[in-house]
């Protein structure tokens, strides 16, 4: 935690400045999707760049026994990897809270929204469904991973085809692929807007993530429903924060969605 | 008389044979195979008389005395500072090298704290530990600014000849630069032009090998420096720098009058000089 660092983010926030030359409120304008990357070893696969963070997103299909609870559903699983090539904040080990974090509000934005439709994944009622598992992987950070893994989560889902399925031996072959896409109804996309020193900033660096007061994380479907929020961060926010933060990444939205 | 197949200051790439025969002599970062002359690295090479060396494209630090440094303290036990420095093992401060008076009882936080950012000079390296001084003339506690990463093989190039990259780069941005041999530079200044003095540094990291730099260089701050538009809130700010920045230019010729904060630069290219009269 270094105090010069802090301090100058700080003085040029108050004077409506950031680091790297941008507006407050100006998403870094090189925001780039990629389908299809690894087209032989995932049902779907896709690469994201906001700037220099890059994330690496796939998909596979699985089948599975339904939850007890839900028998006629089927589910996703997302699970983020912060590996140490990625950014020298990342240690080797056990899933440390950031990715699980990361993973659970990529996670909330894709179930809550309803987007999927998880009757659809359903093979026979009680005993056999798919399972949707996506897998992020940041291949560098430099900053916003959150916006980036929602995106790169989503771009991989749309680009996710189910693989040759054989109801009587229950074998996948995951060599052919039919013409059959994950269904999707929605886009669900996230943003995140950071508070720092009383003020409002979107797509941050690094550096300003590690001194941040407060972040609020809003996903929103095509027509502007909010459909999920993860706050994080150690200060509070009050109603009129909420208010505009959920207003401002409203506006970002688009950038992202523009970029599918 | 043996054959040189490499011309001097082309890049090399590690096994990439350089010379044959027993005429020329390997030094840092080539090795003899036999008759031949290797390259162990990626670099440029350079040819002195018989002597081929290759200065590497990238490099770790390598701690040597009299290096200043930009340190970060990381850890403080009851007499004693510890501090990154981004070498092998951390740099030590002790008590006595720093010039405030540590009064008994006192807490070590009160004098450098966790995460705070000084400005070094190495006094000994040793494979056990290497000894930091804040005793000096211009070593000091850092506030405000900000800090860049440069390549530790590439800060000679950022401060130049005689101090001649690192002087173009203050005079045409007006920023206070700092550059430690460690690979840490700190830039304080109005925040475009901070932005256009670190786009300089980053282009110095990335072309350093190129020749002819300090030209492009020159060119590429006078072109940015056009565009650079400062509002007038940060008008104020920026004609303090101005006044000193005109008081600089108005004393080129007495150099030792400027202020305390340059000092730490021309020490440091001090002892670069030295270091590349050694190698040619």
């Amino acid at each position: 935690m270094a105090k010069i660092i802090k301090e100058h983010i700080h003085q040029l926030i108050e004077k409506g400045k950031r680091q790297d030359g941008r507006e407050l409120l100006e998403y870094r304008s090189d925001v780039s999707v990629e389908y299809g990357i690894s087209p032989k070893t995932a049902e779907g696969s896709a690469r994201v760049r906001i700037g220099e963070t890059e994330v690496v997103a796939g998909v596979k299909v699985d089948i599975a026994t339904p939850y007890p609870d839900s028998p006629g559903e089927g589910s996703i699983m997302v699970g983020a990897e912060l590996s140490p090539f990625a950014s020298d904040r990342f240690e080797m080990g056990p899933p440390s809270i950031e990715s699980i974090e990361l993973a659970r509000v990529v996670d909330r934005g894709i179930r809550e929204s309803g987007a999927m439709d998880f009757t659809k994944l359903c093979i026979k009622e009680g005993e056999m469904v798919w399972q949707v598992i996506i897998d992020l992987y940041p291949m560098n950070d430099a900053g916003n991973l959150r916006d980036a893994c929602s995106l790169a989560a989503l771009a991989a889902l749309k680009d996710a085809k189910f693989p040759e399925f054989d109801k009587k031996t229950g074998k996948i072959d995951y060599y052919n692929r039919t013409k059959k896409y994950i269904p999707l109804e929605d886009d669900p996309i996230e943003v995140t807007v950071l508070k720092i020193h009383g003020d409002y900033i979107v797509d941050p660096t690094c550096e300003e993530e590690e001194f941040l007061d407060a972040r609020l994380t809003v996903a929103f479907l095509k027509d502007g429903t909010v459909c999920a929020m993860q706050k994080g961060g150690k200060e509070s926010l009050t109603a009129e924060d909420v208010k505009q933060m959920v207003s401002i990444a409203h506006e970002k939205v688009d950038i992202l969605r523009s970029a599918l | 008389m043996g054959e040189l197949f490499v011309k001097e200051k082309e890049i090399v790439v590690p096994g990439q044979t350089l010379a044959e025969g027993m005429d020329y002599l390997p030094a840092g970062g080539a090795y003899r195979d036999g008759e031949n002359i290797r390259s162990s690295i990626m670099g440029v090479l350079g040819i002195n008389g018989r002597v081929l060396r290759i200065i590497p494209l990238k490099s770790q630090y390598r701690a040597r005395p009299g290096d200043m440094v930009i340190a970060k303290i990381t850890e403080m036990t009851n007499t004693v500072w510890f501090a990154d420095i981004d070498g092998y093992r951390d740099g030590i401060l002790s008590l006595r090298e720093v010039p405030e008076y540590v009064g008994d009882g006192d807490e070590l936080c009160q004098y450098y704290n966790y995460g705070d950012y000084v400005l070094a000079k190495l006094i000994q390296v040793s494979r056990k530990n290497m000894v930091l001084t804040m005793k000096g003339p211009g070593l000091r506690k850092l506030s405000g600014g900000r800090l860049v990463n440069v390549n530790p093989s590439k800060v000679p190039r950022v401060i130049g000849k005689q101090g001649s990259m690192i002087g173009l780069i203050k005079d045409k941005t007006g920023c206070r630069l700092i550059i430690g041999q460690n690979g840490l530079a700190w830039i304080q200044g109005a925040p475009e032009h901070e932005l256009v003095a670190i786009e300089a540094i980053e282009m110095i990291n990335e072309r350093g090998h190129e020749q002819g730099l300090t030209d492009k260089v020159e060119k590429f701050l006078d072109e940015k420096m056009k565009d650079v538009v400062v509002d007038d809130a940060e008008e104020e700010a920026h004609e303090t720098e101005k006044t000193t920045k005109e008081k600089k230019s108005s004393k080129t010729d007495s150099k030792d009058d400027s202020d305390e904060e340059e000092q730490p630069v021309r020490r440091a290219v001090g002892g670069k000089k030295k270091s590349k009269r050694s190698k040619k």
